[in-house]
């Protein structure tokens, strides 16, 4: 070989090199929600979420002196292609993170191919629990931080003693129903007090179930409707509730799926008092809060834009994540796990969550009346944050189960039989 | 006599009010602010107190949620909006502060209990409000909220009114307060007992239920014949409250699956597009009254009947590109036709997606849409009826168009006989797009109804295509009589099912049940012929 050929080959070295180099200045997030399709009226909001949180974080520098790339798929509202597009956006696109899903099915879809090759994902949408994943970390709500307090909330403030369960046929309120259940037969609620109902996905004739929960309510007990009905069937929903003139101080309805955005199609005048428990609201006064509305708005270009619980979860996720990669200097896949448990930023609240061991967050746990302007005012609050519960207390079968991943590296060890249950 | 007896109480009522309170109502107003909701409640009850002319407006709006804390000058004001701008206004003596910038006023928040107090104390207010509407809503107020102390103000109001329908209410608030408070003599109650059993809804029930544990034994017995009388009068008021609510859903189903009986019952295209086009008319209502709500504010009753027509015009025309577009060329081959159209019904769904977003579009009913009248016990609400006799009408007006209109004796002869109306000099080409275009137009007017009760959402369409088959290849293609029954029939099946099975398991049966029907009668209610049946 003569040098000029030695030469050549140097210098195409040293070019492949400076390519790698370069490809590798941008961290790509992969933003997995759906743009089409049956959830894309909750969902595309997130991606638009994901999108400002990235641009922000690159005004400031990126991280790592990197600058973030965001690389967004539509998953369509298929729950098979949310698989595919997952394996898409690690192998194909080599992201190192991915913020995405909203439904359970959606989640339990891509479960298999995170854990397979290995990433992260950010879900952050409240959910029924009864999971805890090594390569999931979930930011909405647990039922102990939606669901138990706002009963807690009705049975205590409002006085409730009957209850009518209403959701959606799937498995979040089918597992929500049957943890409130359990709890409120153990706060001594007899059975015939409760009744459970269900509805299929975009029920919109709901003239009998609304008159029944009325005939239900009329037996000299105060009655209130715990909704874990979800999407676009709420809105039919409450206009019948509107016109057949059920007041939110005669049956009062807590709603776990209705956010602003939810309202936000909706003349909520008749809907005045009823009532929804989330993590945040939009309507909540503090600095963080504030600033992150007037982004928003810039963002969107839209002064009508609400923000919402979801959004949230994904801002806490979004900041830990940064937080957890500035503090090990890489974004590889296992140091950021083992970095993310007890990391803490400053949620919109006014508080600071904290990432738990069993990959769940603090959150604190606000009830909200629906106000006529589309927002909620906040009527109760947790004295402090609640920490997520992956295995619901209430349910025989997950009582004795804990999650602890740095700890056990478990995420469904069984404290009475002291083994692992699964993985 | 009621004249001087009324300014007697009045005087009672408001020297009575001014030694309970020494405090002016300024200075009580601005305490409402602090503390709790239970803070606030008693806040309330001092307002009430004050004897105050202006004590009334202040819970009113209160009890809207428009007082706010002025922060730039400490006042408590009304806030009000003027196209999309907060203004404020001071709640005791009237003065305008201007604009209020955002997060420039602190609203006194209320909860449930809390508006459940104002409501009562707004009611002890108003029992002798010379509006006998306000009377009215004071004394159903009393009869929500029960309270002993109520008994003298609510027997004097009694005494001094003289509208029928008050006077009822007021007795009726008297008979709670008088069987709650468990004062008065035997007669007292059982005459009580008495006007809850002419009530006869629920909530009188509920009044009743404990009374039949009672000590006294013919206070027990009444009340338990009362309520055995009550529950025989629910129960057939029930049975009409079921067929009205299956006559509902009929008609929103006979509305949704109208258009269809045209392009797929009459022409035998698989028009998967057809909720698409309903959307589109749900859409078109929603850029309607964006129109009106900017420019036309006072329009805003009419905004149904202006996009009614629009929404025809816009799906029709929809239809009619569609038809001479893609479907003509397909005639006959219905698989390609069924995969066709269901691309263009993404095609649309992604349109409207993209232009309106995917968020839900809010949809207002107009004044004479909202909220409900009785009929004996039972609800029947303004916007369910509307729809009912739109979609009656609707079926009417298509009706003529075929029998009775050049247009429909053309549309039936090509349907018919294709060949054979050609050469009678029918432009068959022109007809089918004609028949397309009105089934079209027709999903759009069907989609300006629908937006009143659904989610105006690029979804929308999906939700109604099943149902919308369903109801026609139940029927009988072809015969638009038979998307009537079958629209009727579905709807009130399912209605009675419901109660028995829940809704999901109501709807898995309906269809069960019209795939076995269909074995049966494979071309439905009306079998007819047409071009659907030859081929």
């Amino acid at each position: 070989m003569n040098a000029f050929s030695k030469t050549l080959l140097g210098f195409g070295a040293a070019t492949m090199l400076m390519t790698t180099t370069a490809m590798a200045e941008t961290i790509k997030v992969g933003i997995l929600h759906s743009l089409s399709g049956t959830m894309a009226i909750s969902e595309t909001t997130l991606k638009d979420a994901m999108l400002m949180l990235i641009e922000e974080q690159n005004k400031k520098g990126g991280v790592n002196g990197m600058m973030l790339e965001p690389v967004v798929v539509d998953p369509a509202s298929d729950w098979p292609l949310f698989a595919e597009k997952a394996r898409e956006l690690i192998e194909g696109n080599e992201v190192d993170v991915v913020f995405g899903c909203w439904t359970s099915v959606s989640r339990k879809s891509v479960l298999p191919v995170f854990e397979e090759l290995n990433s992260i994902l950010f879900y952050p949408v409240q959910y029924e629990g009864e999971e805890s994943q090594r390569n999931v970390f979930y930011t909405g709500a647990a039922p102990n931080q939606q669901a138990i307090p706002a009963v807690d909330y009705l049975m205590n403030e409002e006085g409730v003693e009957r209850w009518v369960l209403a959701g959606t046929d799937y498995v979040y309120p089918r597992t929500t129903n049957k943890i409130l259940e359990a709890y409120l037969q153990s706060k001594g609620v007899a059975p015939e007090d409760i009744i459970i109902n269900y509805t299929p996905f975009g029920h919109s004739d709901w003239q009998t179930i609304v008159s029944d929960i009325k005939e239900f309510g009329s037996a000299g007990k105060k009655t209130a409707v715990v909704s874990t009905i979800n999407g676009d069937a709420n809105v039919p929903f409450y206009k019948e509730l509107g016109n057949q003139g059920i007041s939110a101080e005669d049956i009062p309805v807590v709603a776990f799926s209705v956010g602003e955005e939810e309202l936000s199609g909706l003349d909520t005048e008749p809907l005045v008092g009823h009532l929804a428990a989330w993590n945040y609201f939009m309507s909540v006064d503090t600095a963080e809060n504030d600033a992150f509305i007037d982004s928003w708005i810039e963002f969107t270009e839209d002064e009508d834009r609400v923000t919402n619980d979801p959004m949230e979860a994904h801002y806490i996720g979004f900041n830990m994540w940064v937080k957890a990669v500035e503090s090990v200097g890489t974004t590889d896949a296992d140091a950021v796990i083992a970095a993310l448990p007890g990391t803490e930023v400053p949620n919109l609240t006014g508080g600071t969550s904290i990432m738990l061991p069993n990959h769940h967050i603090t959150k604190p746990v606000l009830v909200g009346e629906i106000q006529d302007d589309g927002q909620f005012d906040v009527v109760w609050e947790t004295d402090g944050l609640v920490p997520g519960d992956a295995w619901s207390d209430h349910l025989p079968e997950s009582a004795p189960l804990k999650s602890d991943w740095p700890g056990l590296n478990c995420g469904n060890y069984n404290t009475v039989t002291e083994t692992c249950g699964g993985s | 006599m009621t004249q001087a007896l009324r300014f007697v109480i009045a005087l009672t009522l408001s020297i009575w009010a001014s030694l309970a309170s020494s405090q002016s109502l300024e200075d009580i107003i601005l305490t409402l602010p602090d503390g709790s909701f239970e803070d606030r409640a008693l806040v309330v009850d001092q307002i009430a107190q004050t004897g105050d002319d202006r004590a009334l407006r202040v819970l009113e709006v209160l009890l809207s949620g428009d007082l706010h804390l002025l922060k730039s000058n400490g006042r408590m004001v009304e806030v009000y909006e003027i196209s999309r701008d907060d203004f404020a206004r001071d709640i005791l003596n009237g003065e305008e502060y201007g604009e209020v910038p955002r997060r420039g006023a602190t609203k006194v928040r209320v909860n449930n209990a809390l508006r459940r107090d104002i409501r009562t104390a707004i009611g002890v207010m108003t029992l002798q409000h010379p509006d006998p509407d306000r009377r009215l809503a004071a004394a159903e107020a009393a009869f929500k909220s029960p309270d002993p102390d109520q008994t003298d103000i609510l027997r004097a109001a009694l005494e001094a009114e003289t509208e029928a329908n008050v006077r009822e209410a007021m007795a009726e608030a008297l008979a709670v307060v008088t069987l709650q408070s468990g004062e008065g003599t035997l007669d007292n109650q059982l005459a009580a007992v008495a006007i809850l059993q002419d009530r006869g809804d629920t909530e009188a029930r509920t009044i009743l239920v404990p009374l039949m544990d009672s000590e006294t034994p013919e206070l027990a017995t009444a009340a338990t014949d009362a309520i055995e009388r009550i529950d025989q009068i629910q129960r057939l008021w029930g049975l009409a409250q079921n067929i009205w609510f299956g006559l509902s859903l009929g008609s929103v189903l006979l509305l949704a699956a109208i258009g269809l009986a045209i392009t797929f019952g009459v022409m035998g295209v698989i028009n998967m597009a057809h909720g698409e086009l309903v959307m589109l008319g749900a859409y078109t209502t929603f850029f309607v009254q964006e129109i009106i709500r900017n420019s036309f504010p006072g329009l805003f009753d009419w905004s149904l009947l202006i996009a009614a027509p629009l929404a025809f015009v816009i799906a029709g025309g929809v239809g009619v590109a569609i038809e001479r577009g893609c479907v003509r060329f397909l005639y006959g081959r219905p698989l390609e036709t069924l995969l066709a159209t269901w691309g263009i019904s993404l095609i649309l769904q992604q349109t409207v997606r993209s232009i309106f977003g995917p968020n839900n579009r809010e949809v207002g009913n107009p004044s004479w849409m909202s909220g409900a009248f009785e009929v004996g016990q039972m609800t029947i609400t303004y916007n369910r009826l509307w729809i009912l006799l739109f979609a009656l009408a609707v079926f009417a007006v298509l009706l003529i168009i075929l029998k009775r209109t050049p247009l429909g004796l053309q549309m039936r002869a090509v349907t018919q006989n294709r060949a054979m109306a050609a050469n009678m000099g029918i432009r068959t080409g022109w007809v089918d797009a004609m028949t397309f275009g009105l089934g079209a137009g027709i999903a759009g007017l069907a989609g300006v109804a629908l937006s009143q009760i659904d989610n105006v959402s690029p979804n929308l369409g999906q939700s109604y295509i099943v149902d919308s088959f369903m109801v026609v290849v139940f029927g009988g293609a072809g015969n638009i009589w038979g998307t009537l029954a079958g629209a009727f029939t579905l709807g009130i099946v399912n209605k009675f099912l419901e109660p028995w099975t829940g809704a999901v398991l109501a709807k898995i049966l309906v269809l069960v049940a019209i795939i076995l029907f269909i074995q049966k009668r494979p071309r439905g209610l009306f079998a007819v012929r047409g071009r659907a049946v030859d081929q």
